[in-house]
């Protein structure tokens, strides 16, 4: 065993910035990071044991704990509720005989919950041994635990049921499905990988490479919506020993699945885009961050950029342009949705918790290992390639002015036909819901729990930067879902789960506003309660990051878009309720100490 | 002196040299934004998020930010003003702070800033979470009951060969500041005495030497926390 740890200490140095790889292979080869492995790269590392043990408790699948030879991370997100995750997981308890949280005695298998795995569009889902299991039944649920009681391995429990597209190859052997719907300039097949590098990088020069993306007017796909032009050209002109090129694959709002599709069925066009983008800032190593979630795709990917070398499009004097040398590795995370932000992605990346930094100084001067960095998702830069090859103006004929091109979204929830669909920009709601096959729809959250959610009222809004802005996640609710108790209240547990804690405003706001919206929906909510959350959101907005401003969202939309829902739960003929039942707490206390309570009602 | 900028708070001239964090610009011209987390010489954090101020419309962290020429910073304004008081409520309620019964009470700057804010009663309902007292170690007892997570400890208390005795354990509502269990019991006293005196509430306490300030000769028996900066 002592060995063992030896050796991943050994493969990836002792860099202290490279913790994460050491703690996540230690994790696989041992099933958890125990004390012995702790103490071991503690010494090697020269840190104190509680110092690599704060990185272990920050990440989900991280653990000091066993998790058992077969783990089952179940997802727990709304959509997947709403597809019959309960009775899956009733399943597994059951047939395991342990709760969620535990691990069978025998240490054979491990339940545990999962936040959104990217897989909206195919719940109920779950990870098995960084294999994901989808659209799940209570008869398949018994059929797993009875072939690991039986110690089958992980290829006989997916009976060769592989997804569309892609995933049946040997490399990924995937039960997903990618569930393309629509395709555009960047899903379609039209592209010929390597063209650009080959074709066009050679006669152009890498600012003229920023100026085309400039002139497309292109933002971030993550969210953000930063001019991604403008981002090459601040990082180019930044000072530094070396400049990288990072791509953001931490897609982990709940909702969005698009960036693993597009990992799945064009990695090669992301990958150039990665390499362009190091042409035009002059950095030479591109990270792929990837999301533990998608753990499944490392042979796949790893073999994609292989062939990619073996072509001349990665490594030394690409396309035979002199000095253009470039190369990506793959760097995962660990189960945290705070790192899709790009400064705790950054801290992530170099080992430690994913706590977002200060700003300034912005990535693109002091960015990762301090040095001139970009960070940018996954559909930037497969979009960035289309733009080299056709040119900025090219671009700007798709989409709207202030947003152009066109956009992947994540559609999922109540519709006919989940999925991945590519949009121009400019697209409306309505329309949205008529493609999809969404009938009697009571909301719709746009751009995940963080973002907004709308009322048949606002269908006629647009998806783009200035209207409703979007990174992909769109999720359908009809009018027999009850919004408060089964979306916002599931919404406000991911955002109390997954924040860092380092900010005491995100710490502690979210927790206290969910306990209130509890109350609410337990019927001892008043008016006075509505005007609390209203005001009391305020405060996050001092938090940090995206994630700690944010916090409150499911609530504070549904106050402004769903206040009747809010309404009908209130109690109306009262100014005040302390929220507590005082009868029922005696007689919980007096049963303790064999003691018959008696009220003395005032009348 | 070229690298002296002018900057305004609440309307006020002030000036600072350039690269300078706004809390210290400010103190250096009369003018005290609260802080918890803050130290001086201590690369900050912005983690509790106390010195929040208003630029162009944007909260920002005064700790962090640098002053920039001609920069207008709103600070004693009644929006921000309220937004202070509400975090320090809000870490009132997420732990167990009970004044009367605590070593480092008239001496903890989250009490301090209490009495600032003329906090009553918080208008957040009590959490009363369950916490644990950590008393393994020889020398300091760390009370997760009263501790605000403002990371003071982690970042100053190492030992000689720069790892950290305290370090952050799980995340979110969850987190907590730990003692590494050997560092812990190799513990100096006078890292102990550092520890105790850097935290800012009576979350660390070296053992055997609790109320050892009289009442009247605490840190803020007479004088409110800030008061020594303002002009």
């Amino acid at each position: 065993m002592e060995k063992s740890v030896k050796q991943i200490i050994e493969k990836y140095g002792t860099a202290q910035t490279r913790l994460m790889d050491i703690l996540i292979d230690t994790q696989e080869l041992l099933g958890f990071i125990g004390k012995e492995s702790v103490n071991e790269i503690a010494l090697a590392l020269k840190m104190s044991q509680v110092d690599v043990e704060q990185t272990i408790t920050f990440y989900h699948f991280l653990s000091t704990e066993p998790r058992g030879k077969y783990t089952i991370y179940l997802n727990n997100s709304a959509v997947a509720i709403m597809y019959g995750q309960k009775a899956i997981k009733e399943t597994f308890e059951k047939e395991v005989g342990i709760k969620f949280g535990q691990v069978s005695e025998d240490g054979l298998i491990g339940l545990f919950d999962t936040a959104c795995i990217g897989m909206n569009d195919q719940e109920p889902a779950a990870i098995i041994n960084n294999r994901v299991f989808t659209k799940l039944t209570p008869y398949r649920a018994r059929e797993i635990v009875r072939y690991m009681r039986e110690g089958k391995d992980m290829d006989e429990l997916i009976h060769e049921s592989f997804g569309d597209g892609k995933n049946h190859l040997p490399s990924l052997r995937s039960m997903v499905s990618s569930n393309i719907r629509r395709k555009g300039m960047i899903l379609s097949d039209k592209y010929i990988y390597g063209s650009v590098t080959k074709n066009i990088l050679p006669g152009i020069l890498p600012e003229a490479v920023i100026a085309e993306i400039k002139h497309s007017n292109i933002r971030g796909r993550g969210g953000a919506g930063f001019p991604t032009g403008l981002k090459w050209e601040f990082c180019r002109r930044a000072k530094g020993e070396k400049h990288y090129v990072i791509c953001n694959a931490d897609e982990g709002e709940p909702g969005t699945f698009k960036d693993r599709v597009i990992l799945t069925e064009k990695p090669e066009l992301v990958f150039e885009g990665m390499a362009i983008a190091g042409y035009a800032i002059g950095g030479d190593e591109g990270i792929l961050y990837l999301r533990y979630e998608y753990r499944y795709m490392k042979e796949y990917l790893e073999d994609v950029l292989m062939i990619m070398r073996k072509n001349n499009l990665l490594g030394e004097n690409i396309a035979g342009i002199d000095g253009f040398n470039f190369d990506i590795r793959i760097q995962y995370g660990a189960g945290a949705y705070v790192c899709g932000e790009e400064s705790a992605l950054l801290e992530s990346l170099e080992g430690k918790r994913g706590e977002p930094r200060d700003k300034p100084p912005f990535p693109v001067e002091k960015g990762y290992l301090n040095q001139p960095t970009i960070i940018n998702n996954v559909e930037t830069f497969a979009t960035a390639v289309r733009i080299v090859e056709n040119g900025g103006e090219w671009f700007t004929q798709f989409g709207t002015e202030d947003s152009t091109g066109t956009k992947i979204l994540s559609i999922s929830g109540d519709c006919m036909f989940p999925g991945v669909y590519e949009v121009n920009w400019g697209f409306n709601v309505e329309d949205m819901l008529d493609m999809v096959g969404a009938y009697n729809v009571q909301a719709v959250q746009v751009g995940g729990p963080s973002g907004t959610l709308i009322g048949p009222d606002e269908f006629h809004r647009t998806l783009g930067y200035s209207d409703l802005s979007t990174g992909g996640s769109m999720i359908i609710f009809s009018k027999q879902r009850n919004l408060l108790a089964d979306v916002v209240l599931n919404f406000m547990e991911f955002f109390i789960d997954e924040s860092c804690g380092s900010c005491s405003t995100c710490r502690n706001m979210p927790e206290v506003m969910k306990n209130k919206l509890v109350k609410i929906i337990s019927g001892k909510g008043v008016k006075s309660d509505l005007t609390d959350l209203k005001s009391w959101g305020k405060v996050l907005l001092a938090s940090r990051c995206g994630l700690g401003q944010t916090a409150g969202n499911p609530i504070i939309s549904s106050l402004k878009n769903f206040h009747h829902l809010y309404d009908e739960l209130i109690q109306k003929d009262k100014e005040f309720d302390q929220g507590f039942d005082l009868e029922s707490s005696v007689q919980r206390a007096c049963k303790y100490v064999n003691r018959v309570p008696k009220f003395h009602h005032h009348e | 002196m070229s690298n002296l900028i002018k900057f305004k708070i609440d309307g006020r001239d002030c000036m600072s040299e350039k690269g300078n964090f706004i809390v210290d610009a400010a103190r250096e011209n009369g003018i005290y934004i609260p802080t918890l987390c803050n130290m001086p010489g201590v690369k900050p954090k912005g983690s509790c998020r106390i010195c929040t101020v208003r630029i162009n419309g944007r909260l920002m962290t005064s700790c962090t930010t640098p002053v920039a020429d001609g920069m207008e910073i709103e600070s004693n304004v009644a929006e921000i003003q309220d937004l202070r008081k509400s975090i320090v409520e809000l870490m009132f309620v997420s732990g167990n702070h009970f004044c009367p019964s605590c070593e480092k009470s008239g001496s903890c700057e989250l009490q301090a800033l209490g009495y600032l804010f003329q906090m009553m009663v918080p208008r957040f309902p009590y959490d009363f979470p369950v916490r644990k007292v950590d008393a393994s170690s020889p020398k300091i007892i760390k009370d997760q009951n009263r501790c605000i997570q403002c990371k003071r400890c982690i970042k100053t208390i190492k030992d000689d060969q720069g790892r950290s005795l305290f370090a952050f354990r799980n995340r979110g509502h969850r987190l907590e500041v730990v003692l590494d269990k050997e560092l812990g019991h190799l513990m100096t006293d006078e890292l102990a005495n550092l520890a105790m005196k850097n935290c800012p509430v009576g979350s660390i306490i070296k053992k055997e030497i609790g109320f050892n300030t009289a009442i009247g000769s605490r840190k803020f028996d007479h004088q409110a926390i800030g008061s020594e900066i303002t002009l």
